[in-house]
């Protein structure tokens, strides 16, 4: 298992006016090995910037992004990337996508086949590999896309917001399993959401971002409570129902809300 | 071919069938109403019902040193090699510019003024470069059926989603095999689309093609009957050329539709 760790990272784009567009500035942050990192911050404030960093698809204008000590240079599938699309190769089945991976690691085939079908057990979706993603649900896509991160073993998971296009109650679905995946099989987990119970539900530190340019904020710690409460433990609606979790959503939702202007 | 009408409704396919037969059946009656009537010499106008009777006639005894279908199974051997020459160098190199901007940068400029000199044109040099044996004609095919195979590939390549090729790029593809499996299952109704209007292309280069072909061929029965003065022989060599382009078209259309009811939802 890896550590993620931002150091002093700095991302500016080119624009036509000539003055870069500041997306990241000087942001410093660690992400520990087998921890659950959630980023919230208004549209704006460089959070996909920031994911993006660490999988190698953008690069820092200054400082640097390393998983495990090694300075990140290019995509590699120790940081596997859950996109908030899917993003599912559409002419391939589901047995094909959740392979794709492995097959580029050389993953013998009948190890690739235990593979496939521990994660679709895992994501309570036997018998639908030989369908192709637009035959499913939206919940069904992402569990897809979800399960072929994890089946190429990555020592970081970064998700884009994974939830993101899913109605409310496939959402709640999804994140009471991701709770229960992550428990299961523990990664270092960097989580972009702009949803702030999502965040509080479930990571064990919740990073603030501010914007214009995007910054660090404040981090707001969750775990002590988390794992005082027992929240792993108990069914989504009871854990969002209870005093800590109100009180630490309010803290995370003052620290966002003076930044939210009207055109939000 | 039906031409696109300004009218929004969509005819019957039954209704489309008719229509096509009346409009065949008013050329060729009026075709030969002309070609009767006295009004032109055979020598210059053959009546239909003479050219099929020619293709008919040619099809068992050679002319030309071969019968008809023998040189047609030649100008398909061509067409074949020439077609996909092209499909085989302008699909790949169609992906690769799609996604490598330099690439893109190097080749765009020179492909795009080569691509507007019509094949026949190239038929001296196809001639003086790769003889007039196999080389030659391949080659004017080949100038008629590259473009439309680079142009889709690479129109195909930049509209797959950046997303997909991220995807593959942080679960560990190299280049060829995000080439391989995803621009290239990506772009393929676009290529499939291509590829329709690159054999068309070629066919129609393959009598410019076989001009400088001296052993068989249609268009060499053309070239051929046009200097023994036999006009009948010359139409039935043109309209062996618009039965097979025809046929080749449906195929290639039949092809199209698959894929695309395939990638539906892509």
């Amino acid at each position: 298992m890896k550590d993620i760790r931002f150091e002093n990272v700095t991302k500016s784009f080119p624009t036509r006016s000539g003055t870069p567009f500041v997306a990241i500035h000087d942001v410093s942050l660690a992400v520990a090995e087998r921890e659950f990192v959630a980023v919230v911050g208004p549209s704006g404030s460089g959070k996909t910037t920031l994911m993006r960093m660490a999988a190698g698809l953008d690069h820092p204008s200054e400082g640097r992004v390393r998983v495990g000590g090694r300075e990140v240079t290019a995509p590699g599938p120790d940081r596997a990337v859950v996109f908030q699309q899917f993003a599912l190769f559409p002419w391939k089945t589901v047995r094909q996508n959740i392979a794709f991976g492995l097959r580029c690691k050389g993953v013998a085939r009948a190890r690739q086949d235990e593979i496939v079908a521990h994660y679709l057990r895992l994501m309570s979706m036997e018998g639908t590999e030989d369908r192709f993603p637009h035959q499913l649900s939206g919940g069904m896509q992402q569990r897809v896309a979800i399960a072929r991160s994890y089946a190429i073993e990555p020592d970081v998971l970064l998700m884009d917001e994974p939830f993101g296009a899913l109605d409310a109650q496939t959402r709640t679905v999804m994140q009471e399993e991701l709770v229960r995946l992550t428990r299961r099989e523990p990664r270092t987990v960097l989580f972009i959401t702009h949803a702030v119970d999502e965040a509080v539900y479930l990571a064990d530190r919740v990073v603030v971002l501010a914007r214009d340019p995007g910054r660090l904020r404040e981090i707001v710690e969750i775990r002590p409570v988390r794992e005082a409460e027992q929240w792993d433990e108990r069914p989504i609606d009871e854990v969002m129902d209870l005093p800590s979790f109100t009180h630490l959503r309010t803290q995370v939702w003052r620290l966002l809300r003076d930044q939210i202007r009207p055109d939000d | 071919m039906a031409f696109m009408t300004i009218a929004d409704r969509t005819p019957h396919p039954r209704e489309l069938m008719l229509l096509s037969l009346v409009g065949a059946a008013l050329f060729f009656g009026g075709w030969q109403l002309i070609a009767i009537s006295g009004a032109v010499s055979p020598q210059t106008l053959p009546s239909p019902i003479a050219v099929i009777a020619t293709a008919w006639q040619l099809a068992f005894e050679p002319f030309a040193g071969h019968t008809l279908i023998e040189h047609i199974v030649a100008s398909l051997g061509r067409f074949a090699m020439g077609f996909g020459l092209a499909a085989v160098i302008g699909v790949p190199l169609g992906l690769a510019m799609g996604r490598f901007r330099l690439l893109d940068d190097i080749v765009s400029p020179i492909f795009e003024a080569l691509r507007f000199i019509a094949p026949l044109a190239w038929v001296p040099f196809a001639a003086l470069w790769f003889g007039t044996g196999i080389g030659g004609p391949v080659m004017v095919i080949f100038a008629g059926a590259f473009p439309p195979c680079l142009i889709n590939a690479y129109r195909g390549a930049k509209l797959v989603e950046v997303r997909l090729v991220e995807a593959a790029q942080t679960l560990g593809a190299g280049g060829l095999r995000i080439m391989a499996e995803v621009l290239l299952p990506g772009a393929l109704p676009s290529i499939v689309a291509g590829l329709r209007v690159s054999a068309g292309l070629a066919w129609q280069s393959l009598v410019g093609a076989e001009l400088i072909v001296a052993s068989a061929g249609i268009g060499y029965v053309m070239v051929q009957a046009q200097s023994n003065l036999a006009p009948a022989i010359v139409m039935a060599g043109m309209l062996s050329v618009g039965v097979i382009g025809l046929a080749i078209d449906v195929a290639l259309r039949r092809a199209e539709r698959l894929v695309k009811s395939r990638w539906g939802q892509a």
